[in-house]
């Protein structure tokens, strides 16, 4: 049986993550209460408003059990907005808008534009092939990653955080104009862009595998 | 760097194609788009957890309580609104009158609303959806409108309902109407398709593409009537993959609150014990008006 993935659904593009994890075997689980959060393997945050989507992990109570979780070492994959909440410092976002702090990096609200300049473009993407440093999981990731081919990856931009800056922990898989746009810290993933949006599910699968890393 | 990785770098962004229209409307789902009509209002809004707000002059029950011709708001009202706050900031151009929305699109608004509550500027043509870099949003009554609206390049549909009444009924009737008709397409063979597509005044094409996804190619929000928590739960549980609020909170005795357990509602539409929370003690809803009382029928405009 695959693994249990939890979707933040509170507000955004929950629907088109379930429909990528559920194509690749995994079970997926609505998240809206804290009780939804209990026996996850992965969480995933997605795009949609930061500011919209913080208020509801606060008023819903959530906010405080997705952090242990995360603290837990469960993996979590954000997108866009998801990335906003991911990260350690948030610029251009509202004052008490409140964060996760799980992932080194500091981030603009909207750090490309407004909708005009909303864009797509194709990534090349350097999967970290054989990550998992310790044989005991190496096996499971590795499988999990062979699939995962360099070619070109088509990415939407929709008013997308900008990542300014980031520490040496953070491990960049794909850049756009100078700044990363897919990363992993440990167990954090997180992109810029839509993976959920388009056909190509390698973003989706190499967090499965991630997740498989965690679970061994 | 190898020849290949050298033109890979290079490759261009490319900006206003469908994808990216079509995704601002995938990031509103579960949301509330709120009707604001100052940069104070807009503040409120965004407080309460709005993943967009509708810049414009009058809201739709004052509109239809001036009555004359309702137009395109001032723009340096809608710029300060747009940077009063961070969500994106959407605004409505007059049915047909392409050169509003070209005004829009070049102020930087995230989202147009080709919108039946101003007067039609055209009594023909809907606007060039295509033409336009900025997603543009349409309302629809039935199945047929809605996909000749997404035929003219709409990267989002809205049930009307009837906009500045407070009341639910219409918003009811359009939603089941569109979503209705989408499960009988589902039911169809090849040949009932063509027939079908004849009735509902669609291209086949999205017809058919309809009849086999089972849903609509954009998605399909609600508008025209929703007041309170309730109504908005009522609207996702009937279909509706995000609301818009018109009049329903700036015209209630108290906005913030009734904002907020509007936000909540419609992330928690299932959930009715979260529903009793949010609905309690939120003070007196707009006052609404019935269908048989009204004199305009806005859901009427479109073609």
């Amino acid at each position: 049986m695959g693994p249990s993935i939890g979707v933040l659904a509170l507000q955004g593009a929950f629907e088109r993550h379930q429909r990528h994890l559920e194509r690749l075997g995994a079970r997926v689980i609505q998240v809206r209460r804290p009780e939804h959060l209990d026996g996850l393997h992965g969480i995933v945050i997605p795009g949609g408003e930061s500011t919209t989507m913080s208020m509801l992990l606060e008023s819903g109570g959530l906010f405080d059990s997705l952090a242990a979780a995360i603290d837990d070492g469960t993996a979590v994959l954000g997108t866009c907005a998801g990335m906003i909440l991911l990260a350690s410092a948030v610029l251009d976002g509202r004052d008490d808008q409140r964060h996760l702090d799980a992932l080194d990096i500091t981030v603009r609200r909207n750090g490309y534009g407004r909708q005009r300049q909303s864009f797509e473009t194709d990534l090349t993407p350097s999967w970290p092939h054989g990550q998992a440093s310790d044989a005991a999981s190496s096996a499971s990731s590795s499988a999990a990653m062979a699939g995962l081919s360099s070619e070109p990856l088509r990415a939407v931009f929709i008013r997308a955080p900008r990542v300014e800056s980031w520490s040496d922990d953070v491990e960049v898989v794909a850049h756009w104009d100078g700044a990363p746009v897919l990363m992993r810290q440990g167990a954090v993933v997180a992109a810029a862009f839509h993976p959920e949006l388009t056909r190509d599910d390698r973003v989706h699968r190499w967090f499965l595998g991630i997740v498989a890393e965690e679970v061994v | 760097m190898t020849d290949a990785e050298s033109s890979k770098s290079s490759v261009a962004a490319s900006t206003g194609g469908f994808p990216v229209k079509r995704g601002l409307a995938e990031m509103l789902k579960g949301g509330v788009i709120m009707d604001v009509v100052t940069a104070e209002q807009a503040r409120i809004a965004e407080d309460a957890g709005a993943c967009a707000v509708m810049a414009l002059e009058r809201v739709p029950a004052d509109i239809r309580r001036d009555g004359g011709v309702a137009r395109m708001s001032d723009p340096s009202m809608i710029e300060g609104i747009m940077e009063a706050v961070s969500v994106p900031v959407m605004a409505k151009a007059r049915i047909g009158h392409f050169v509003e929305a070209q005004i829009l699109e070049a102020m930087g608004v995230d989202f147009i609303d080709e919108s039946e509550v101003l007067t039609p500027a055209d009594e023909a043509h809907h606007i060039d959806k295509f033409a336009f870099d900025v997603p543009v949003v349409c309302g629809a009554t039935n199945l047929g409108e809605a996909l000749r609206r997404i035929s003219e390049g709409a990267a989002l549909i809205r049930s009307k309902g009837e906009a500045g009444t407070g009341n639910i009924v219409e918003a009811v009737r359009h939603l089941r109407s569109i979503t209705g008709d989408v499960k009988r397409l589902t039911q169809a063979d090849a040949a009932e398709l063509f027939a079908a597509a004849k009735e509902l005044g669609a291209p086949l094409g999205l017809v058919q593409e309809v009849a086999e996804t089972g849903c609509l190619p954009v998605p399909l929000f609600c508008a025209g009537g929703i007041a309170t928590p309730a109504d908005a739960a009522l609207a996702m549980q009937l279909g509706a993959e995000a609301v818009f609020v018109g009049s329903g909170i700036f015209k209630s005795d108290d906005p913030a609150p009734r904002a907020r357990a509007i936000v909540e509602a419609t992330t928690h539409f299932n959930d009715p014990e979260i529903l009793i929370k949010v609905s309690r003690g939120l003070g007196a809803p707009m006052t609404g008006i019935e269908m048989d009382e009204i004199n305009q029928r806005y859901a009427e405009r479109g073609w």
